[in-house]
């Protein structure tokens, strides 16, 4: 008898979606659906508003990653001022946004990594869901959960000193910022009472990668065909080819390494990137154009940015960047756990960056904003925590938005996702008697991979039920399941 | 020379001078009586209700009631404090204010008192009333869905032939303060930040300088309202 099985909510991401995973009577899967269940609509309400409140309104789409949406709303409007594309801020103005923005990366993945994706790692896929979460780490590996916890919290202290507040500031305006870094708040993350100073978090970086490199050889199966698919895989890389998560060109290469956006504006992203619309989720599903829906999409996000980066700029991170290159002949990985490998190397190298910057004397200047000729359209693109964010704003004479464009980063892996948990769906279920909850939370871990951001608003933290219910082909429920 | 008199607020004996209203006579002792509407160098209207006091058992406003000898006020009781919060509740319910996107967050007088007054969630359903944004104005963006109908700004934006800049329309619910179109389009730099300054909440914002003051150096992010007055 045909059976579906429905997910839902997905646990340890951030916000709410389900899947649903159809079985044939021959027990094979026929169909996988990741669907996002959230409608959050701020490209409509954010019309009529002033366009300087764009950075301060959008930004509360989430509560993890705020300032990514901040900064690229910043960076749309600097454009729309006149201050440029990205490079046309004083020294001040950019270094303090990349300052809070790499503070924001590093916290970010050390959420994902610590919080969300260690317990799979510590306990394994299909151990007791009562042991594998955020609380059995913190019983069973205490100087691991610390040391989470401590990373997370650097990485909020360099956002409230650059944005004014942990959680939704005020720092980036248009054209610059409202406030430069006081020597006293430099000295405070530069070199505070330890752990929390810019050297621990370099050296518990490198601990984090050691972890993850010994996880990986011990369980080299695993980690390497585990939702393993080809893809394109697209980024911003600086004009020069090296990593830059802040501003720069959009880059994207097949799964072969061959260019298929070769470094164009992101002022004219929409002329190759389009959204198509699919009845069963409220989140849209990007494409490059000239590829089309079924070839063009592509993932986003650490795995993607070292892709189609030529180099990371911080020595550590570079050396790291290497012998991740190294393990696929330099071709681009497209292994799915492999995720989080890139993932701790972009924490490394935001610790790096975070470092550098704060040793900048430019960080103390004066000459917070700069204004140009004002025009009617700008474009802000950033490299998010979860990938490539799209911020488009259009405004009239009277200074309020008519229209705005977001394309956030989970969005761009909503095709991949899908593919993610149809391969480990296929995998772990085809011509199984029974479904556990260890297959169930195998598609979890796929998703997983992704730190997909719902909702870009809540954080679940795997409190909320696993619910699985077995349907007939009717649609009628025969057996329910609640971890 | 003016006559002293002395009244009574909350059982403290104060002195004032004869024709000096209640709030103003308390506010000159360090005593806090919470306003809105009234504003230095308008005549007061007592139209908010923010500033009542209870004299002889009976609610009365502040800032329109001169002092008298002998008076005995009560301003910070349980009753009076409850009273001034449902007047906020009211406000916020009646309105559109979104305090987590509206640049006067930390410098906004009906926030600040929210905070005072310690409002959790309004006892009151909220309205979502449909509002207008001019921004038609080259310096001043009109936000009605923040407006309190205070007249701070009818009151004092003034040309200098003693024009108002802005102006009531319709009347009842449909009650807005309009900017007036063509003196909207004429007003000068220095006359429309003054105006911002003026309005209590963000129905008035100077264009383009949203968010320029960092959190944690706004008006109201260390010490509450009314910190100013009291001893």
């Amino acid at each position: 008898m045909p059976k579906k099985i429905t997910i839902e909510p997905v646990t340890r991401v951030e916000g709410h979606g389900k899947v649903t995973i159809q079985i044939d009577d021959a027990g094979q899967v026929r169909e996988t659906r990741l669907h996002i269940v959230e409608f959050r609509g701020f490209e409509r309400f954010v019309q009529g508003r002033p366009y300087w409140e764009a950075p301060v309104l959008v930004q509360r789409l989430c509560g993890i990653c705020p300032v990514s949406h901040h900064l690229a709303a910043a960076k749309a409007l600097d454009v729309i001022v006149g201050a440029g594309t990205g490079m046309g801020l004083t020294a001040v103005g950019e270094k303090m946004r990349r300052l809070m923005h790499y503070g924001q990366i590093f916290q970010s993945h050390v959420l994902h990594f610590f919080h969300l994706s260690s317990p799979d790692f510590l306990f394994g896929i299909d151990a007791d869901p009562a042991i594998r979460n955020i609380i059995g780490v913190a019983m069973h590996h205490k100087d691991l959960a610390v040391q989470g916890v401590m990373m997370r919290k650097y990485g909020q202290e360099v956002i409230k000193y650059t944005a004014g507040k942990k959680i939704h500031g005020t720092g980036a305006i248009p054209g610059g910022i409202n406030k430069n870094l006081s020597i006293e708040e430099r000295d405070i993350l530069l070199h505070g009472a330890d752990p929390l100073n810019a050297d621990k978090m370099v050296e518990w970086s490198v601990g984090a990668l050691a972890f993850f490199k010994a996880y990986h050889k011990n369980n080299k199966t695993l980690v390497d065909t585990f939702a393993e698919f080809p893809s394109n895989h697209l980024s911003i890389v600086r004009a020069d080819g090296a990593m830059d998560l802040y501003n720069g060109v959009l880059r994207a290469v097949d799964t072969e390494g061959t260019r298929i956006l070769d470094d164009v504006d992101c002022q004219d992203y929409d002329k190759y990137i389009e959204e198509e619309v699919r009845n069963w989720s409220y989140m849209k599903f990007p494409y490059l154009k000239h590829l089309g829906k079924e070839k063009g999409w592509y993932r986003v996000g650490p795995l993607a940015r070292l892709n189609t980066c030529d180099f990371i700029p911080t020595p550590l991170a570079q050396m790291e960047f290497e012998e991740f290159k190294a393990y696929t002949h330099g071709k681009p990985n497209n292994m799915t756990l492999h995720y989080h490998w890139a993932r701790l190397i972009e924490t490394l190298h935001a610790a790096e960056e975070i470092r550098n910057l704060l040793k900048d004397p430019d960080l103390q200047n004066e000459d917070l904003v700069v204004k140009g000729k004002k025009s009617h359209r700008g474009v802000g693109v950033i490299e998010a925590p979860r990938g490539t964010l799209f911020h488009h704003y259009e405004i009239n004479d009277n200074d309020q938005i008519t229209m705005a464009n977001l394309i956030v980063s989970t969005t761009n892996n909503n095709q991949p996702m899908n593919v993610a948990v149809n391969y480990t769906a296929k995998s772990f279920m085809n011509g199984q008697k029974e479904i556990t909850e260890g297959m169930m939370n195998a598609v979890e871990v796929a998703i997983r991979a992704y730190d997909p951001c719902l909702s870009c608003a809540t954080h679940a933290l795997g409190q909320m039920p696993l619910e699985m219910t077995l349907v007939n082909e009717n649609n009628e429920i025969i057996d329910c399941k609640t971890k | 020379m003016t006559n002293k008199i002395k009244i009574k607020i909350d059982g403290k004996e104060i002195i004032t001078d004869q024709g000096k209203t209640i709030v103003e006579a308390a506010h000159e002792n360090g005593i806090f009586i919470p306003t809105l509407c009234n504003f230095a160098g308008a005549l007061p209207k007592g139209c908010c209700r923010m500033c009542t006091i209870k004299i002889n058992n009976r609610f009365m406003t502040s800032c329109t009631t001169p002092a008298a000898h002998g008076m005995e006020v009560e301003n910070n009781t349980i009753e009076i404090n409850d009273f001034r919060k449902g007047i906020i509740e009211l406000l916020f319910v009646s309105g559109n204010h979104f305090c987590p996107s509206c640049e006067k967050s930390g410098n906004c007088e009906l926030q600040a008192l929210a905070y005072r007054y310690q409002m959790m969630v309004p006892r009151f359903p909220y309205d979502f009333p449909i509002k207008s944004v001019d921004g038609s104005s080259p310096y001043i963006i009109k936000d009605q869905n923040r407006c309190i109908l205070c007249k701070r700004c009818i009151k004092t934006i003034k040309d200098e032939h003693g024009r108002h800049y802005f102006a009531f329309k319709e009347r009842g619910h449909k009650l807005e303060v309009l900017l007036d179109e063509k003196m909207g389009k004429e007003i000068s730099s220095a006359l429309a930040k003054k105006a911002m300054e003026n309005c209590p909440v963000g129905s008035i914002i100077y264009k383009e300088i949203g968010f320029e003051v960092p959190i944690g150096q706004r008006k109201y992010d260390h010490k509450p309202i009314g910190s100013e007055i009291e001893n």
